[in-house]
């Protein structure tokens, strides 16, 4: 079986994102050491800590967006195992680090984003999504002329595109209003992800069913 | 290649909204254009100080702009989007394309100018034309690749011309060389030799480029 047999939301198989004994340093500073944590599909983990104690950088390896040093971060449907970047198709990131493209139009972005993906998505899917994430009427404006809380509910969108069994999130409401939030998180519950939220905010942290602390020797 | 194609057109329609890399290239090799008619004074120039103006200018306008295809990916941080929805080698065909696209742009308005500005004779359009162009994929396949190395730098600009010169060096000499000819010229290099080394080199850069890319964006 191969990755791309795995359908676009398929619910009927268990997804797991595994990492083990994953420890990262940049030069002398250890950002991480011996990390352990699994998500499966409908799980959620935090991932908390003070500022600077590695939570985006973790989150990027478990994208397959920087390698760990040592340890393993694979990815798991069935009894089938993929590394991060094999699994792209399946994973889905919102982050600070990651941006729009500010020329593009909303649609443009979202257009850009199924070509690649090769989704065949029509102008009201993506209409659905963007009312789904309170973007309505906006997607023909510019991203530049967007609000850095319009930004983010475009990333969600984004993120939503494809259909994700992984969704990594990274400070994910910072920007965002308190309708923002609300339609986030009431998207969030629609879909059966394995979540992993990095985050600050307590609260945010409180909604996750288990959690890990950067910072200080930890395993979820 | 559908992929690939959108890459493309994305780049394209954001560089019509922008001119991103297009006021780079071109603002460049004007300017460089302007101060060369300057320096000469409409004095006659031999076919080889000719050729390697030509070349000179278009390296370094090159060098100026095409990096940046992956540069501002990395600088406006959409390089993460890509890397998390686009398979590498629509990235990188995508990239390649719109930088060929360019450098044929930029020397469709460089030829007539180089002509007229440094009242230049130029005779065997086809084989201008065709070294051109196979000198054009060899520079494009190239600065590609470095561009998406160097995007990850701290000191990009520097760190592109040191890497790209010894690399294209072979690429320019022997386009000169056969540019000199197009000039009236008589440079001891037979075509057929030039085209095998152009075209040689061309197919090389583009398959080491293509092949080495995964490593180099996802690294």
């Amino acid at each position: 079986m191969t990755l791309s047999s795995f359908s676009h939301g398929s619910n009927n198989i268990n997804f797991r994102l595994e990492a083990r004994e994953v420890s990262k340093a940049f030069g002398r500073r250890i950002i991480c050491r011996d990390i352990r944590v699994t998500v499966s599909s409908g799980e959620s983990l935090a991932v908390v800590g003070p500022n600077g104690s590695g939570k985006s950088t973790f989150v990027k390896m478990l994208a397959g967006l920087i390698r760990p040093d040592s340890g393993t971060i694979q990815y798991r449907a069935g009894d089938q195992t993929f590394k991060p970047e094999e699994w792209h198709q399946h994973l889905s990131m919102v982050s600070p680090e990651l941006a729009l493209y500010e020329e593009l139009t909303g649609y443009e972005n979202l257009e850009f984003a199924g070509e690649v993906l090769g989704l065949g998505r029509g102008r009201s899917d993506l209409d659905e999504l963007l009312d789904e994430i309170g973007l309505h009427g906006r997607g023909a404006d510019f991203v530049a002329a967007y609000s850095s809380g319009m930004k983010q509910r475009l990333k969600f969108a984004l993120a939503f595109l494809k259909e994700p069994q992984v969704l990594l999130l990274d400070e994910p409401t910072v920007t965002l209003d308190d309708d923002g939030v609300a339609r986030v998180w009431s998207a969030l519950a629609k879909r059966r992800l394995a979540l992993v939220i990095a985050t600050n905010d307590s609260n945010e942290a409180a909604r996750a069913q288990r959690r890990i602390v950067m910072g200080v020797s930890s395993n979820a | 290649m559908r992929k690939a194609w959108a890459v493309l057109r994305k780049d394209v329609r954001a560089e019509y909204r922008t001119r991103y890399a297009v006021n780079a290239l071109f603002l460049f090799a004007l300017v460089t254009l302007t101060a060369l008619s300057f320096a000469t004074g409409g004095a006659a120039l031999t076919p080889l100080l000719a050729a390697v103006f030509y070349w000179v200018i278009l390296f370094f306008s090159v060098f100026a702009s095409l990096a940046q295809t992956f540069v501002k990916e990395s600088e406006t941080k959409t390089e993460i989007l890509l890397k998390l929805n686009a398979p590498d080698d629509a990235v990188f065909f995508g990239k390649w394309t719109f930088n060929l696209l360019l450098v044929i742009l930029l020397n469709i308005v460089l030829t007539p100018l180089f002509i007229v500005m440094l009242n230049i004779q130029l005779s065997e359009w086809g084989v201008w034309i065709s070294t051109l162009l196979l000198g054009g994929i060899g520079l494009v396949s190239t600065t590609t690749l470095l561009g998406a190395l160097i995007a990850a730098a701290n000191v990009r600009g520097a760190l592109f011309s040191v890497l790209a010169f010894p690399v294209l060096l072979p690429l320019l000499v022997t386009a000169i060389r056969v540019s000199e000819l197009c000039l009236g010229g008589s440079a001891e290099i037979s075509r057929v030799d030039a085209y095998l080394v152009l075209g040689s080199y061309a197919a090389v850069s583009t398959t080491a480029a293509w092949l080495l890319f995964p490593f180099v964006w996802r690294d």
